[in-house]
């Protein structure tokens, strides 16, 4: 029980965003961003990371709430997951971000779980949550990669010394969403589009995101042209509730008559950031969703994938899944 | 928690203002703790209620101070006050809270509702499920900072005015829900709140809404009976 108490830090429940800004400012890498709570709390029990200043979001009432802006949807950072599954608006134009929230966690978790925490989370590398130094946590080696490690949920794709995944259900649906991430820091606010959003070990090995100490995530736009299109979501785990994604799979179809003129296919969890399925979408677009389409897609997903000794199921996770998307994806029922 | 006795209780009788050297950040002991020995007739739950009761946080701090190696940084301007009032199943509780609590800690150990459970403290099981504004919420993982202003409810909460069983909880002894028990509180909290939303659930609709709650018994059709039989019997009563 001696690790269930957190260390000590000063709590900062500020009412604005420009009060929470400054904070974040003014304690800069000492600080921390805290929404639902339900990955941050993780960490500050386990005492593998630590913080001076926790600035708790949850005051601010300007970072809540789902409204129509330019012809889409503007959905608040502290939108809880629990308000996007059943808003009547997602519902019936973004269904595919409903049912990805639907999909997460359990109903305890999404009733206070937002959306901004949700795509922000770190990884769920355990060797790296346990408190080990590996890449991640600054140090010189990768615990999931080595010859007797267990890494049955890592990455298939695009490892980069670090093998973890991003264990989000609604980062696959923002990315087919073409969504909008609009990020305020003290300097001003800029708006990146999710599929740049998530950061690959590549580039940083030490973050998830393309986020500054600084900045907050203050909303993410849902763009008109994807509205009321064909989606299809699927998330395979271990158990229904709780578990992350083994795979999961975010899909977006704009048709054309019985053509597809758009699609986004998108996969959670093979590797660091949502992986655009780039080849299966340039197969399907321009052509019914038939079964032999469907086939071809699937078929062409998992080319270049690499697994480690325990994940090579997710190969067929993945192609399988995509197969079912081009097949399955339907529009958001009527209200 | 798991000693018994707890070795900071017998004998110690720190006196009112006395800082705890091994946690200068605690509080201060609010009167003298009597250097009574728990007497063998009393069962655990008494001696730890009857420890709270008179105001005395002791085992509470024993538990807040392991373990915590530095002090805690100097009050920053703009920080929490720690002193706030509780709206707990309609009374409004003075208390002191530290920053990092969580609200299952405050429940249980400085307010002495100890019907929340805390199994996994990491939002996996579900036992310290308790309603804030109505919805359900895992209190291990709820700062208590954050419910200042909210109104909670507990299992303690649920009894009647002459102390009779929540329909739910009337429901789940009928069909024998529970096995263990553990579960069991954060069961009722869930099936509470759904009947509250939906007073006529599906089957399906009440495994959904229970679906936060792990049972190490496995006994979940237990427990969806038990919800079908309080829906039917709340609404018996409202007929
Ligand atoms: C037992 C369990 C099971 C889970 N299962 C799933 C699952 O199946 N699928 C899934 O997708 N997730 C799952 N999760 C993760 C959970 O959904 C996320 O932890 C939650 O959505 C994060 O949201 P939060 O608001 O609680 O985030 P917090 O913990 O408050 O924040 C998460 C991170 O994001 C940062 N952050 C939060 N908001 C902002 C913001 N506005 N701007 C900048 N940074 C911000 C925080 O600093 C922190 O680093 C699970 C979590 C638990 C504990
Ligand atoms: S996969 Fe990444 S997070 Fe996990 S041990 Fe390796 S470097 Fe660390």
């Amino acid at each position: 029980m001696m690790k269930d108490m957190m260390a000590g830090f000063e709590l900062f429940q500020p009412a604005d965003v420009e009060t929470a800004l400054e904070l974040l400012d003014r304690h800069g890498a000492a600080s921390w961003r805290l929404a639902g709570g339900y990955d941050s709390l993780d960490w500050l029990k386990n005492r593998s990371k630590q913080t001076r200043a926790v600035v708790d979001l949850e005051r601010i009432a300007e970072l809540r709430g789902i409204r129509e802006s330019g012809g889409g949807v503007e959905i608040g950072a502290l939108t809880t997951l629990t308000e996007i599954e059943t808003s009547q608006l997602i519902r019936e134009r973004y269904g595919l971000l409903a049912d990805a929230a639907r999909k997460v966690a359990s109903p305890q978790i999404r009733n206070a779980g937002s959306i901004g925490g949700n795509l922000c989370q770190d990884t769920r590398c355990w060797y790296y949550r346990y408190g080990v130094k590996c890449y991640r946590a600054g140090g010189n080696t990768c615990y999931a990669a080595a010859p007797e490690a267990m890494n049955r949920e890592h990455a298939i794709f695009e490892a980069s010394r670090c093998v973890a995944v991003t264990p989000s259900d609604c980062a696959p649906a923002v990315v087919a969403l073409d969504a909008e991430m609009v990020v305020r820091s003290r300097a001003g606010e800029r708006v990146i589009r999710a599929a740049d959003f998530f950061m690959p070990p590549s580039i940083d090995i030490r973050r998830m995101t393309v986020l500054e100490p600084e900045e907050l995530l203050v909303a993410v736009r849902l763009p008109a042209a994807w509205a009321g299109a064909s989606f299809y979501f699927e998330k395979v785990a271990d158990r229904n509730v709780w578990d992350f994604p083994l795979v999961n799979v975010a899909a977006a179809f704009r048709m054309d008559g019985a053509t597809v003129a758009d699609a986004r296919i998108v996969c959670g969890a093979v590797q660091c950031t949502p992986r655009r399925m780039a080849a299966a979408e340039r197969l399907v677009v321009g052509r019914p969703r038939t079964e032999q389409v469907a086939e071809s897609a699937g078929a062409a997903s998992a080319a270049g994938a690499e697994p480690l000794a325990f994940n090579a199921y997710k190969v067929s996770l993945v192609e399988n899944l995509v197969r079912r998307a081009v097949r399955g994806a339907q529009t958001s029922e009527p209200a | 928690m798991s000693e018994w006795p707890p070795t900071e209780v017998g004998g110690d009788t720190r006196a009112s203002s006395t800082i705890s050297e091994d946690a200068p950040w605690a509080l201060p002991m609010v009167s003298a703790i009597p250097a009574a020995q728990p007497s063998p007739s009393w069962s655990r739950r008494d001696f730890i209620k009857g420890i709270i009761a008179s105001g005395v946080t002791v085992s509470g701090l024993s538990y807040f101070g392991s373990g915590c190696s530095g002090a805690l940084p100097a009050q920053t301007v703009g920080g929490v006050e720690r002193l706030l009032s509780l709206s707990v199943n309609g009374q409004l509780r003075r208390v002191d809270v530290l920053p990092a609590e969580t609200l299952a800690m405050t429940l249980r150990y400085k307010l002495g509702l100890t019907g929340t459970k805390l199994g996994c403290d990491r939002a996996e099981c579900g036992a310290c499920t308790v309603l804030i504004d109505g919805v359900t919420h895992y209190s291990c993982s709820t700062l208590t900072h954050r419910v200042r202003d909210r109104e909670i409810t507990t299992i303690e909460g649920l009894e009647g005015p002459n102390g009779e069983l929540h329909p739910v909880q009337q429901a789940f002894v009928d069909e024998l829900s529970p096995q263990c028990g553990f579960c069991t509180p954060g069961q009722v909290m869930s099936a509470v709140a759904l009947l509250r939303r939906n007073p006529n659930p599906t089957r399906e609709e009440a495994r959904e809404a229970l679906a936060g709650n792990l049972c190490r018994c496995g006994a979940y059709h237990n427990y969806l009976n038990g919800v079908m039989r309080a829906a039917q019997s709340l609404g018996a009563r409202e007929a």
